[in-house]
């Protein structure tokens, strides 16, 4: 049985991740989406996703005044971050010019195009990335519980999470360079990918993040 | 593994209901897009594609409740076509659970819209449609004009310019129809699609003259689609799309398994 809380910043549409969540939940689970500080701060468990350019989404943070918050949350509790949720807890973003994002882990989030070539060629790549790509585990984690090595998960971004800290990085993915597509610590697992649209896969994340106690203990 | 190519059936819906008769014997309801998406997703499908096809803008609001029940069952990318021509559709489509939306018309006639919505939205949820035929004669180089009205008139509009020019407003993705193969079942213009995907630097889907599973292959391999888009080979049951990957995976082409 666990309250938890997908945060709403206005930033994308948090209909297909609480539907998702939902669907997986026990039916004495609670989900709520909510912008609310304190309902965030009183609830077990927290989902934060987002989408869209990492400068609004900051600014979103600081109009809905959650900064704090959330980086209380991913102190404390089984706390989630899904996409600009990612990129969003490292120190800074290369996009927009470079914006200053939440800093609870040591990294950066860079540009695809500066890092491979666009195009079709062979080695050449589009950007977005988009489309369903493998994810490497690189530990071992109650959340890759019943999740085959190598699994397909739903990708869509133009920048990735880059982190000289190696025991940060929990799952890598390969488009160009290998980057971070998962990285976890302590209470918190955050993944580049959209769980809620990776299929019978993500819904498996989903439902290991809903019985998660936020240890790193494999069962 | 390299990022998969997608498959993508595509559904086209009329005042909420599959039309262009998909033939299921499993499914208790062919025309109910939840039940058709659920089937689509259980086999493989990357992805779905609905185009709305209503022609009473009365029934718009039909689509979106079509989208807040797909999205609640069905946990794979979605995304809704047709008609859409303000940011306030869009809004609406995308919290209602959709993932891209594809704008074509509007787009022609209003090319500033795609960037007005790709700069609200991000240009991951803008899906350009281009729907292009050939106009050069034989012996003349290759050349492909956009077309609306479903390929009756003409815009005068070079199709990779177009793609290119969509590219820069902010679409995040192409999807290519080619006017002149859509319906017939021989194949994808594989040289248009090629040089579309060679021209622009953002995913291209295929669209247009499915017939085969080879069909599929070559819009990979030849075409250099980085999805591929069919109806009628998936809906009447001919091959189901864990056929189409299977072919495609023997073919070399990394598909998701």
């Amino acid at each position: 049985m666990s309250n938890i809380a997908i945060i709403d910043y206005g930033m994308g549409n948090l209909y297909s991740v609480a539907k998702a969540v939902e669907y997986v939940a026990g039916s004495k689970d609670t989900i709520i989406v909510t912008s609310n500080a304190d309902e965030i701060a009183a609830s077990d468990k927290v989902i934060f996703p987002g989408q869209g350019a990492a400068k609004d989404c900051m600014s979103a943070l600081q109009q809905y005044d959650l900064q704090s918050t959330i980086i209380d949350a991913a102190n404390q509790k089984p706390f989630l971050g899904i996409c600009m949720g990612m990129q969003v807890l490292m120190q800074m973003s290369e996009e927009n010019n470079g914006v200053d994002c939440l800093g609870v882990y040591k990294g950066s989030v860079k540009y695809f195009g500066n890092h491979l070539t666009i195009g079709s060629g062979d080695n050449s790549y589009k950007v977005p990335h988009m489309g369903w790509n493998c994810i490497e585990q690189q530990q071992s984690h109650p959340l890759w519980k019943d999740i085959s090595e190598s699994s397909y998960f739903y990708f869509v971004h133009s920048y990735f999470v880059a982190t000289e800290n190696e025991s940060l990085i929990a799952g890598t993915t390969n488009y160009g360079p290998t980057f971070a597509s998962v990285i976890a610590q302590d209470n918190v697992f955050a993944m580049q990918c959209h769980p809620e649209k990776s299929s019978q896969v993500g819904l498996q994340l989903l439902k290991n993040f809903i019985h998660w106690d936020g240890s790193n203990t494999v069962n | 593994m390299p990022l998969a190519k997608r498959i993508i059936p595509c559904l086209d819906v009329d005042a909420g209901r599959v039309v262009k008769g998909v033939k299921f014997v499993d499914i208790r309801d062919a025309g109910d897009p939840v039940e058709v998406a659920k089937r689509y997703d259980r086999e493989g499908a990357d992805e779905i594609t609905f185009l709305d096809i209503t022609a009473s803008s009365d029934n718009r609001d039909t689509m979106v409740h079509v989208v807040e029940q797909v999205a609640a069952q069905v946990f794979i990318p979605l995304t809704v076509g047709g008609g859409i021509r303000k940011v306030e559709d869009i809004r609406t489509l995308l919290n209602a659970g959709a993932d891209k939306v594809g704008i074509n018309t509007a787009a022609v006639f209003n090319p500033e819209f795609v960037k007005q919505a790709s700069d609200k939205v991000g240009s991951q949820c803008i899906v350009v449609a281009i729907d292009a035929k050939q106009v050069s004669k034989a012996g003349e180089p290759l050349k492909w004009e956009i077309f609306t009205h479903g390929g009756r008139k003409p815009t005068g509009l070079d199709a990779l310019e177009w793609a290119q020019e969509m590219q820069d407003y902010g679409a995040g993705e192409i999807l290519l129809t080619s006017m002149d193969r859509d319906g017939t079942k021989v194949g994808f213009d594989l040289e248009l699609t090629r040089a579309i995907s060679e021209a622009v630097g953002i995913p291209v889907i295929a669209s247009g003259g499915v017939g085969t599973l080879a069909h599929l292959a070559d819009g990979v391999k030849i075409g250099k689609a980085d999805a591929v888009l069919a109806a009628s080979i998936f809906h009447f049951g001919e091959y189901t799309i864990q056929e189409a990957k299977s072919y495609m995976a023997q073919q070399g082409i990394v598909v998701r398994s």
